[in-house]
């Protein structure tokens, strides 16, 4: 049995095509599911053992980066998702799903009241920007990341992508250990803008909930899946599989696992 | 119900002209004449709704009647000759007679339709927005990106918008505010509003746009010209388009308001400081409701629910419904279509040029099915009316009949004009630039990489999300350090498979200066050349025309526009390369009303071109690789400094453009092509603004390496005598070329024709290498070094250029450093 992922639509997505793919080629079984599906109830969150929020710009942004559809998930879907995440469970957020988990209160989830514990803010750049950049990965207990190189590289494309918290929160999630993903320099010294792409605080670039289940990120994994879409491709060797495939993988290899 | 009766019956022609002035109808008094005499027949007056609907339906913006009138030419020490259309003689005999099999749909759909694999075509327009973009830069810009996607999704039965690319002209961007024209806004401004437009629209859609090109000039102060375009994916059995009686109108998206109303016949008005006035006739832009009604119609389209589709672009629904339903007729209640506010009159409602908004014809029993998915997709789509077989369009206002119009009339009723065109060959002064000295020619190349023309985009480019979609394989910005200027962008739009889509621009108002025929000849050969250097190919490469020109009933503006159209059908045949689509946008005028001073844009055509790739892994891109790889200069110069930068630097635009020679540019772009699939070739770029000295530093910069070179062994015609020609001359079809040393061998017997196979190339030009009688001239012009000096040699061996990639580099990206 090929896991089930459930890629979650709604008016903005749009990096459900290749974050679709990404899981295809890992061996998910794919489903496109419109919010609204959920809600009607025509769509059962427990069906699926990975959820995925994809990148774009949920109901356009408006008021913040992903806080519409935030609030969707918290108060239209409050029971299937916490009946959801209490079965141990896989959730994804890349980009403006990682915005949407905020928001929601799924992460960084120090405590299970759904409350927003941190914010992803504008970029201290003050414009949108698209680039790639060298990601650190950390020790930590997320699923997602288990076994990834130290160092991988991905792009960015985001204007509300600066991690920010009061320093307390900042200093739980350190402490529990729940950043997954630092940006740093390309020599690996504590990154400047531009290797910070957004200003992050302590330069996160993603972090997981303490079970290590829920993840969340700004880099877009699934924009680098093989070779052919490395900036350099033309002029480095390079592997045949790009640095972001591991991320799905893992997922999917996880929740085969359970069953 | 506010329905006014237009008064025409018993207008003499000045009445006429001044209703058709007043009411922003931009028809000229033949035209008006015309619609007198067709409802003399009927014995009435025309209702405003009626007036309105012929004014859309007949302006420039949407039936091209320049491209199509009769033109009686005129050039300078020649016979006059009459023109049977400019459309009709150049650019679509160009199509018909290279009868491309690979050529799907071609000027009749909102986009063109070439094939792309077993599953796919790929669709490509490209649209201007210039007036809109004078007035409110953000709006202007966004909606024009926005109408542009529509039209791919208009598109066959609608194709997935896979790309975009855009091209800006703007006015110098640090004009002092003292010689700002009145009214007009300043340059800077509407750059920053135009790349804020089109990045918000874009990158909301999740549509990559990874590709385009900025130009500056003073003429395009008051009117810049913004050029959208988009690449589409559609499914082989969803690119025909039927309608038939008793089919409903369906409408899809966004609601009708009182935005954009008359942008078809504004866009026939030359522009002063009484254009912002016009208030409504710009449009407003919502990105996500666009992408809603994408979800939605991809679904309906996949379950056949539909067999027609266009887009409301310019005249609203009277152009959307009038053209769906031309061959049969259609009926409309427009107290039907959902408003933004109430108050609108009726005509209002049927021109309203509203955004976001889709007109699609479904069989009635698909109804229920069509509205399930667009509910599921919170998009709001209402049924408009029906289409008939009376031949007629009418539009019902609760109950009542508003406009009763003949379909024939309607689409068939246009007078053909006869135009005057004269061309009068410009002199200019011709420069004499006594320039050996090598700190003057370094000095000079840094000069011309900090032109606004030349220099870094960056500072834009990294604003756009060029990586949504996860295909883009050869991005805009490539290199060491992800910052070097790339030729064209390549995209392998279905996840998964090696087949990809090449997509590049050629545009040179310069050379218009001098000739447009020239400017039309190197804009081809430039977009050309941008798809060879990546890797792709002539064999399946398909272009797009864009006239921006100025008001063309001025005879001198439309002798140029003759001259460019014989050049789009000259070179596009030669090269067999065909259009596929195009636009034109014409009367791109200023009145500084202070002055009375009139600013007519430089003529500008921007040439679009699309090519499908076997293989993207083949892809090189213009980085230099590896000290101790060698430089090659692929094709010959000649002394052409006419239009160049390097002259443009010096304050001449000269005489001597660039031609284009299609038989030795042919040759070259074959063999090259050839050797790149081959893996003969590290790197490659075009060699267009600048000359050699220019793509040379910009592939070493890009690579973070310096060169070594000498213009001994370049290839050259006779009368190339200086060192400053053989540096920056512009000449057509050139590129400089990387290739490693175990190479060098195989690259140069496949560009002298002596390739074992010669696979790839077509009869006439493998005949004539076969004969011998036409090898590609090459000459190997340096090495790749490790070092950061960047040195050029002149033809007698002492230095010319003497500076290091890091001086060239900062010259390249300070301009905007924004």
């Amino acid at each position: 049995m090929k896991p089930k992922v459930l890629i979650l639509r709604t008016a903005g997505t749009n990096c459900d095509y290749e974050t679709d793919h990404a899981f295809q080629l890992v061996g998910g079984e794919t489903s496109l599911i419109h919010v609204n599906q959920l809600i009607a109830g025509d769509v059962d969150l427990i069906d699926y053992q990975i959820i995925a929020i994809p990148g774009g710009f949920s109901y356009g942004d408006d008021v913040a980066a992903g806080i519409l559809l935030a609030n969707e998930m918290r108060y239209k879907l409050a029971d299937s998702l916490a009946a959801y995440v209490e079965s141990g469970r896989l959730i994804i957020g890349i980009c403006n799903g990682f915005q949407v988990l905020v928001r929601a209160g799924l992460l960084p989830r120090l405590d299970s009241q759904g409350v927003q514990q941190a914010t992803l803010a504008m970029n201290t750049s003050a414009k949108f920007e698209c680039r790639w950049i060298h990601l650190e990965t950390e020790e930590s207990n997320c699923i997602f990341t288990q076994g990834l190189k130290p160092r991988i590289y991905l792009p960015v494309a985001h204007a509300e992508g600066r991690f920010t918290a009061p320093q307390s929160i900042l200093d739980q999630i350190e402490a529990n250990g729940q950043v997954v993903f630092r940006y740093v320099s390309t020599n690996g010294d504590a990154p400047e803008y531009p290797d910070n792409p957004n200003g992050s605080d302590h330069h996160i670039a993603g972090i997981c909930d303490p079970t290590g289940r829920i993840f969340g990120m700004m880099p877009h994994p699934e924009r680098y899946l093989t070779r052919l879409n490395h900036p350099r491709w033309t002029r480095e060797d390079l592997p045949e599989e790009g640095d972001g495939l591991a991320i799905f993988q893992n997922a999917v290899d996880y929740v085969s696992g359970l069953s | 119900m506010n329905v006014k009766q237009i008064p025409i019956l018993n207008a003499d022609a000045d009445e006429l002209s001044r209703i058709s002035q007043e009411g922003l109808l931009s028809l000229n008094l033949a035209e008006m004449q015309a619609i007198q005499a067709y409802f003399a027949e009927l014995e009435r007056n025309p209702t405003d709704v009626e007036l309105e609907t012929i004014a859309q339906t007949w302006s420039e913006h949407c039936v091209h009647k320049t491209f199509k009138s009769m033109i009686e030419y005129t050039e300078t020490g020649r016979e006059t000759e009459m023109i049977d259309g400019l459309f009709k003689t150049y650019i679509q005999r160009a199509t018909e007679e290279i009868g491309a099999e690979w050529c799907v749909s071609v000027f009749t759909d909102n986009a063109g339709i070439i094939e792309f694999d077993d599953n796919y075509n790929i669709v490509f327009k490209v649209e201007t927005h210039n007036h809109p973009s004078a007035i409110e830069p953000y709006g202007g810009a966004g909606t024009g990106i926005g109408g542009v996607i529509r039209d791919s999704l208009g598109t066959g039965l609608g194709a997935k918008p896979i790309l975009n690319t855009d091209v800006f002209c703007f006015g110098l961007p640090d004009l002092s505010y003292d010689e700002l024209p009145k009214g007009a806004l300043h340059p800077k401004r509407i750059f920053k509003g135009v790349v804020s437009g089109v990045r918000d629209y874009g990158n909301r859609m999740g549509i990559p746009t990874a590709n385009g090109a900025i130009l500056f000039d003073p003429r395009y102060t008051g009117n810049p010209l913004v050029y959208c375009g988009n690449v589409g994916l559609i499914p082989k059995d969803r690119c025909d388009k039927t309608v038939e009686p008793g089919d409903l109108i369906i409408a899809i998206g966004g609601r009708t308001g009182r935005d954009g109303i008359h942008g078809a016949t504004f866009s026939s008005l030359e522009l002063d400081d009484t254009s912002e006035s016009l208030g409504s006739v710009v449009q407003i832009g919502n990105p996500i409701m666009e992408k809603k009604i994408v979800d939605a119609l991809m679904g309906a389209r996949d379950r056949q629910l539909y067999r027609n589709i266009t887009d409301c672009g310019a005249g609203g629904f009277s152009s959307a419904v009038g053209e769906m339903g031309q061959e049969i007729g259609a009926d409309v209640h427009l107290e039907n279509i959902q408003l933004k506010y109430t108050a609108l009159d009726p005509w209002e409602i049927w021109l309203s040029e509203a955004q976001e908004r889709m007109v699609i014809a479904a069989p009635p029993e698909n109804l229920d099915e069509l509205m399930a998915i667009c509910e599921a997709e919170s998009v709001e789509a209402i049924v408009l009316g029906t289409f008939t077989d009376t031949h007629r369009l009418r539009v019902f206002y609760r109950g009542e009949i508003v406009g009763d119009l003949d379909m024939d009339f309607l689409h068939n009723g246009l007078p053909r004009h006869t135009k005057k065109a004269v061309w009068d060959p410009p002199q200019h002064p011709e420069p004499t630039l006594d320039r050996v000295d090598s700190t003057q020619l370094t000095e000079d190349l840094c000069r011309i990489l900090a032109s606004p023309n030349v220099a870094s985009k960056e500072w834009v480019i990294r604003q756009y999300d060029h990586e949504v979609q996860g295909g883009l394989v050869l991005k805009p910005l490539v290199g060491r350090e992800n910052d070097g200027p790339g030729d064209a962008c390549i995209t392998t739009p279905v996840l998964g498979s090696r087949k990809g889509v090449i997509v590049a621009n050629g545009i040179n108002p310069k050379y218009g200066d001098i000739d447009p025929y020239d400017s039309a000849a190197a804009a081809i050969d430039e977009a050309l050349r941008n798809i060879i250097a990546v890797g792709g190919n002539l064999e399946q490469t398909a272009l797009l025309d864009n006239f921006s020109w100025g008001n063309p009933d001025k005879h001198d503006r439309l002798g140029g526009l003759v001259r460019a159209a014989r050049a789009c059908y000259d070179i596009a045949v030669a090269y067999g390369t065909p259009f596929i689509s195009g636009k034109d946008s014409l009367y791109n005028e200023y009145r500084d009303t202070t002055t009375g001073e009139q600013l007519a844009i430089p003529p500008t055509l921007l040439i679009s071109a699309v090519c499908v790739m076997p293989d993207v892994g083949k892809a090189v891109s213009m980085d230099v690789k590896s000290p101790g790889n060698r430089i090659y200069v692929v094709g010959k110069t000649y002394a052409e400094l006419g239009g160049s930068h390097y002259y443009a630097i010096h304050g001449f635009i000269g005489n001597n453009a660039p031609k284009v020679r299609p038989a030795e540019g042919k040759r070259t772009m074959e063999a090259l092509s050839l050797a790149i699939d081959e893996g003969l070739v590290r790197s490659c770029h075009d060699c267009s603004e600048g000359g050699i000295g220019v793509a040379a530093a910009e592939m070493a910069f890009a690579g973070g390496l310096g060169m070594q070179l000498s213009l001994t062994d370049l290839p050259r015609d006779p009368d190339v005598t200086t060192d400053d020609v053989a540096l920056f001359s512009e000449s057509n079809s050139r590129f400089i070329v990387e290739v490693v040393p175990e190479k060098q061998d195989a690259f140069e017997k496949c560009m002298a024709g002596v390739h074992s196979e010669m696979v790839g190339l077509s009869p006439q030009v493998r005949e004539a290498f076969e004969k011998g009688t036409a090898g590609v001239p090459i000459g190997c012009i340096g090495t790749v070094v490790e070092s950061a000096d960047f040195i050029v040699n002149g033809t007698d061996g002492s230095a010319i250029v003497e500076t290091t990639i890091d001086r060239l580099k900062e010259s390249w990206q300070g301009t905007f450093r924004w």
